[in-house]
């Protein structure tokens, strides 16, 4: 199944990629022939497989509930593009 | 037309870890901004989460509490939007396998009738930091310190038929989570937060009507007053031949309305994927036993001890047991004063009051659950009149010593003694022979005036069942 223009324009969109004519042409035909896969695998059967949620068949550790952390606010700021009374600052988000 | 409103809450609750689900920072409130976001929380590359084992306990805790499933196998996904608050441009969160399934939670009305509201759902995920737009003119502030900090969304299904029955899950909700000790719920720093999704539809029908999502409601009151508002505008829309929209909309408190939150609405689309950076959450049955074993006496099941060990009306025990610490403070009470419905009263009562006006947490009372049952105690062994203690009481409030400091320096004790009461009565009887009159005439309730004499008198002091008494008698003769 190949992606549709419209759908490609929409999910570069939701990643806030931009795309130009040549790529979005070039990333079109390669998510068809991922869409293309996708379709291969829809027709085995796997009604009684247990999805899996990870490939490494393994289960996640715990860490104990430690404050570990320091404060290390000045070094992490240094490579804001602008920060204010230990804010980061960023272009205005709402309308 | 009649018409039936259908309301479903999603209730975030802050849980009380003292680090962030994903990282070793801090999560204490309060702190200079960005004082607690580390490398993991600002999302610098390389860096991975490891799960907070605390925070995993707390929301099993919560699912064992309202008896519902718990899977031994969850799964995180990551939500996917950008936001300048959410660093990672994504929130770890649980879609398919959440950590709690199923289970259910009985509210309980004002008139006293209960009702079971199902729980779809409760997953954990992180907090997203701060936005403040004020303080510039085109520039957003970000302070990260909330971001990571572990949620636990709980998802009720559509069971809810108007904003008093929201009320009432919220309280509920809150109390039990108190009870856990998983969250503080102070809903005034945001430790519980609800989003309501409200529909209407023809009274009678079974379709769902077009639901709006009201945001970030943060008072029980907001959310009485918010859901009543959009239930209204959904109606007038409606009649006047409009469509509800399906829309996220923000409660506005000072104007009393709801308003859409964005202009250009696309359709929620969150790309939800397993986040391959951390592998499934397993746990095993002994482990959701043991922490079964821990868990404290639930409201209810307190409610109903309350009534049947203190032979508390239904409606005391509600209202003392809504509260963890207050159901804790009045078992200190009346445990050493011997006296469960004195000490219901006046916790209920007097204490209550001065808790409310001056908006002190019962733990910070400044009348200890040990000094309110001396003065109970006094009442009951007629050292003071029930309308001393509260003079007493107040100044207890005031800081003035314990009770029976402040009965003896202000000479507040009962009088007991018969003779000086006699004597009394004796002399408001000869100054008043008017109503000596009414009363023989058969007029019974000039007794009231005699008795508010004679406690004139004796400044409150003179003990009222003593002065009936005798007062019966001399008038008869």
């Amino acid at each position: 199944m190949p992606i549709e223009l419209e759908d490609l324009e929409n999910i570069a969109h939701l990643a806030r990629l931009h795309l130009s004519e040549e790529e979005k042409s070039e990333a079109a035909s390669s998510m068809s022939n991922i869409l293309k896969l996708i379709d291969q695998m829809q027709s085995v059967d796997t009604d009684n497989v247990t999805p899996l949620a990870h490939p490494l068949d393994s289960v996640q550790r715990l860490r104990d509930d430690e404050v570990t952390e320091t404060n290390k606010r000045d070094a992490l700021q240094k490579i804001a593009p602008e920060t204010d009374q230990g804010l980061f600052l960023v272009p205005k988000v709402i309308e | 037309m009649e018409w039936e409103t259908v309301i479903g809450l999603e209730v975030h609750v802050q849980l009380a870890t003292a680090s962030k689900l994903f990282s070793g920072t801090s999560t204490e409130f309060g702190a200079e901004p960005n004082t607690q976001a580390n490398i993991y929380d600002l999302a610098m590359p390389g860096t991975l989460p490891v799960l907070n084992k605390e925070a995993l306990k707390m929301a099993v805790k919560f699912g064992v509490a309202i008896g519902a499933e718990i899977s031994t196998t969850s799964v995180f996904d990551r939500k996917n939007y950008f936001y300048p608050d959410l660093p990672k441009g994504y929130q770890t969160s649980q879609l398919d396998f959440p950590i709690v399934g199923k289970g259910e939670l009985v509210i309980d009305m004002e008139d006293g009738t209960q009702k079971t509201i199902g729980v779809t759902r409760a997953h954990m995920e992180e907090d997203a930091g701060k936005s403040l737009h004020e303080d510039y003119p085109d520039k957003t502030g970000i302070d990260l310190n909330r971001a990571g900090t572990p949620l636990l969304e709980i998802v009720s299904e559509p069971d809810l038929r108007n904003a008093k029955e929201a009320v009432a899950y919220l309280k509920k909700m809150h109390s039990i989570i108190c009870y856990l000790t998983i969250s503080d719920g102070d809903m005034s720093q945001g430790s519980m937060r609800c989003d309501a999704n409200v529909s209407i539809r023809q009274k009678g029908s079974d379709e769902l009507g077009t639901r709006t999502e009201i945001k970030n409601i943060n008072s029980f009151r907001y959310v009485e007053k918010a859901i009543n508002i959009e239930v209204e505008r959904q109606i007038d829309l409606i009649e006047d031949g409009g469509r509800v929209v399906q829309e996220t909309r923000l409660y506005d408190a000072d104007k009393n309305e709801t308003r859409s939150m964005r202009s250009k609405e696309v359709a929620n689309d969150y790309r939800y994927f397993p986040e391959p950076d951390l592998l499934p959450i397993v746990i095993d049955t002994k482990y959701i036993e043991a922490i079964r074993e821990t868990l404290p006496e639930l409201p209810d099941v307190k409610c109903k001890r309350f009534c049947e060990q203190y032979g508390l009306s239904e409606y005391d025990a509600l209202v003392l047991t809504s509260d963890h610490a207050t159901a804790g403070y009045f078992e200190i009470v009346t445990a050493a004063s011997g006296d469960p419905k004195l000490s219901a009263n006046w916790v209920m009562g007097d204490l209550q009051a001065i808790l409310n006006k001056d908006e002190i947490a019962i733990n910070n009372s400044p009348v200890s659950a040990d000094a309110l049952a001396i003065l109970i105690s006094r009442i009951k062994d007629n050292t003071i009149s029930s309308k001393i203690a509260k003079t007493v009481f107040e100044a207890m409030v005031d800081g003035e010593g314990d009770a029976d400091s402040i009965i003896e320096s202000k000479g507040l004790k009962q009088v007991t003694d018969t003779g000086a009461i006699e004597a009394m009565v004796d002399e408001v009887i000869a100054n008043n022979p008017d109503q000596v009159e009414q009363y023989k005439s058969g007029k019974e309730q000039v007794i009231g005036f005699f008795v508010g004499q004679i406690m004139k008198a004796s400044q409150g002091k003179a003990n009222p069942g003593q002065v009936n008494k005798l007062l019966k008698e001399k008038l008869s003769n």
